[in-house]
């Protein structure tokens, strides 16, 4: 069973020429330039906390104000930054991705129409 | 999260016990009444097999990730890291973080492309470009080994829930537990399908982010709202300033060390491979909303997690590390304790309650997926070859879902006793090293091959496997699997940071050393279609 049979859509479209085609490459380099630099950063920040929780015990037991040290503070960074850069891709999708996407899937689905 | 099942039945039975097993009991019928009827309004519109695995696709992006959100945050997310943080402090806090911050692989990477090019399972997007049959057969072995280990750690956790909540300490009453517990699973599974599954996990996951954050808003109360106070109250109960800095569990020896930077490894690159995880992303209409999904989850995930964080601290203060100890269930008594001691025996009773909504929610979702990828991986494309109908298919579902339950109750009734903890991080490595690897590259890498997929999914699952065998957690320590014998040569209880850098390489490997090219018109439909939505499923219209 392959997944085109179980599609009734998908079938008059030429999906080389349409990777290839300008509009397309230009979505996938939207796409790609905003998941691939942001997963990179997020991963290298979590592991460098990862590390410094492991290996740097006495950094991350510095008092900042209280009882209030480093390690939660850096912790609780990881949460800020993981709702930041949650936020931070939805406006980018809304407002860079999805308008590039609909204008491509619309124009196929009517060419498909035909 | 492994925490949980293992202190649980370390635990003394004989102790301290608190608040009244009938108000418990009585609150949990309540859930279960409430949600057998929402789940028998569901299901009467159950009629196609988009409506039976993915709810007709007609959740909203709100209600598939607070489903999401029930799904995840599992009895060990709650109780396990409330009690790690009040024991081990900082180090429970290490926990949570890995588990929040992988939902950006799966919101950046995986959420959206998957939706846009599967059907119903993970192995619908992994055979999309390759061939089916290898690809297919990977993938469902990949996937019912994640939700039997993950199965079978929370109805072992579910035996020993009893004792600590309901004081039936003897084993015959657990036993009794686990098989109503695996009864109800399967009745709501088999009538409700998809769609009463979510209602399920959306109920429990308003319960149990509403009851943390009751507990955290009473906890912070008790100490003027003052965060650092609570810091300082816990580090008075524990003797200790240690609880507030890393290293009280993973810092005792470089090899712990390092086994802590497998699991973060693992925890990180789990979650996006997590087979029922993915599957929620077919409950709704559009890429769109898979997104909205986990924009959704991730708030209230991490808005749970940083509960736990301050309801740690509290027990910790509040009650104090010795007496949590000391009570049935270890660690695990932490939440419930500190709620008796917040509210008294009405809050401990919903608090109990939660827990238990929480494990049949998340075993009701793995059988789901379990059943899923047997029906359409194996039996529809693989015995049946294609020649299936969606009804004959349906069927063999709702076979495979009894065949699983049965199992789920003859496992946890069995594991009773066992050291199962370490289920539930292996069920995140497999994730990690048996599935990530291959979806990434089918998403993103042109040259990758069927040979790679299966080198990957296969050495991914093996490597995990056999590293835990021959780990201390199964053998060489008193508090292994089987103290008497001594095969651990790997000294690591994660294998994380072994497998997932294998599996990588080998899905490379064998996609350079392929001699077969795939089929590049299924390559440029999928990347077409993965990033436009063109010729995505659509919702059930009824």
């Amino acid at each position: 069973m392959s997944t085109t049979e179980e599609s009734d859509l998908g079938t008059g479209i030429d999906f080389e020429k349409e990777q290839d085609s300008e509009e397309f490459r230009e979505l996938r380099k939207t796409h790609r330039s905003f998941v691939f630099p942001m997963a990179a950063i997020f991963l290298l920040w979590y592991f460098a906390y990862v590390l410094l929780a492991d290996y740097a015990h006495e950094f991350m037991s510095i008092k900042v104000w209280g009882n209030f040290n480093v390690g939660l503070l850096l912790g609780l960074l990881q949460f800020v930054s993981t709702f930041g850069i949650t936020a931070a891709y939805v406006s980018y999708s809304n407002k860079k991705l999805d308008p590039k996407a609909t204008a491509i899937r619309k124009r196929l689905e009517a060419q498909e129409g035909e | 999260m492994n925490v949980l099942t293992s202190s649980v039945l370390a635990a003394a039975a004989e102790s301290t016990k608190v608040g009244n097993p009938w108000v418990n009991i009585g609150i949990f019928g309540l859930f279960v009444g409430i949600t057998l009827i929402v789940v028998l309004k569901a299901s009467s519109n159950n009629k196609t097999a988009a409506d039976y695995y993915a709810g007709g696709r007609s959740f909203t992006g709100t209600q598939n990730g607070t489903a999401i959100a029930g799904d995840y945050l599992s009895a060990a997310s709650f109780l396990g890291i409330v009690g790690a943080i009040a024991i081990n402090g900082y180090d429970g806090f290490l926990y949570s973080i890995g588990f929040l911050v992988a939902w950006l692989v799966a919101l950046l990477l995986v959420a959206e492309l998957l939706r846009n090019t599967g059907k119903f399972t993970m192995a619908d997007v992994l055979s999309f470009r390759l061939k089916q049959r290898p690809v297919r057969i990977a993938a469902a072995i990949s996937t019912l080994a994640v939700c039997v280990f993950y199965l079978l750690a929370q109805m072992a956790g579910a035996g020993a829930l009893v004792s600590l909540l309901l004081g039936i300490d003897d084993r015959l009453g657990q036993s009794l537990v686990i098989v109503v517990v695996g009864a109800l699973m399967i009745v709501y599974v088999l009538i409700g399908g998809m769609k009463g599954t979510t209602w399920v996990q959306i109920i429990k996951a308003c319960l149990l982010i509403a009851g943390a954050f009751i507990m955290t808003i009473m906890v912070l109360a008790a100490y003027g709202f003052n965060f650092s106070a609570l810091l300082g109250a816990a580090v008075e109960s524990a003797g200790t300033p240690d609880i507030l800095n890393p290293g009280l569990q993973y810092g005792k020896s470089e090899t712990s060390k390092i086994d802590f930077i497998s699991l973060a490894l693992a925890l990180v690159l789990g979650t996006a491979g997590l087979p029922h995880v993915l599957m929620r992303f077919y409950t709704v209409p559009t890429a769109k909303e898979a997104r909205r999904s986990v924009v959704w989850a991730i708030w209230l995930i991490g808005a749970f997690y940083l509960f736990t964080l301050v309801l740690g601290y509290g027990a910790g203060a509040m009650i104090g590390a010795d007496k949590i100890k000391a009570a049935p269930g270890g660690v695990n008594s932490a939440a419930p304790l500190l709620a008796f001691e917040l509210g008294g025996p009405l809050l401990l009773g919903l608090i109990s309650a939660v827990a238990f909504a929480t494990i049949l929610a998340v075993v009701a979702g793995l059988t789901i997926t379990a059943a899923a990828s047997f029906a359409h991986d194996v039996y529809a494309s693989v015995i049946a070859k294609g020649k299936s109908t969606p009804e004959k298919e349906m069927k063999v579902a709702r076979r495979t879902v009894i065949v699983i339950g049965i199992f789920a109750i003859v496992g946890g009734i069995g594991a009773q006793g066992q050291n199962v903890a370490f289920l539930v991080a292996l069920a995140f490595a497999v994730a990690a090293s048996a599935n990530l690897p291959t979806i990434l590259y089918s998403l993103f890498w042109k040259k990758f091959t069927t040979q790679g997929a299966v080198w990957s999914m296969v050495g991914g699952l093996a490597s995990a496997i056999l590293l835990i065998v021959f780990s201390p957690v199964m053998s060489g320590l008193p508090t292994s699997m089987i103290p008497g014998a001594d095969f651990s040569i790997f000294p690591l209880a994660n294998p994380g940071i072994v497998s997932i850098p294998l599996a990588f390489f080998l899905g490379w490997l064998g996609s350079v050393l392929d001699k077969h090219t795939e089929d590049p018109i299924k390559s440029a439909e999928m990347e077409v279609r993965s990033l436009t939505g063109v010729g995505a499923e659509k919702a059930v219209d009824h």
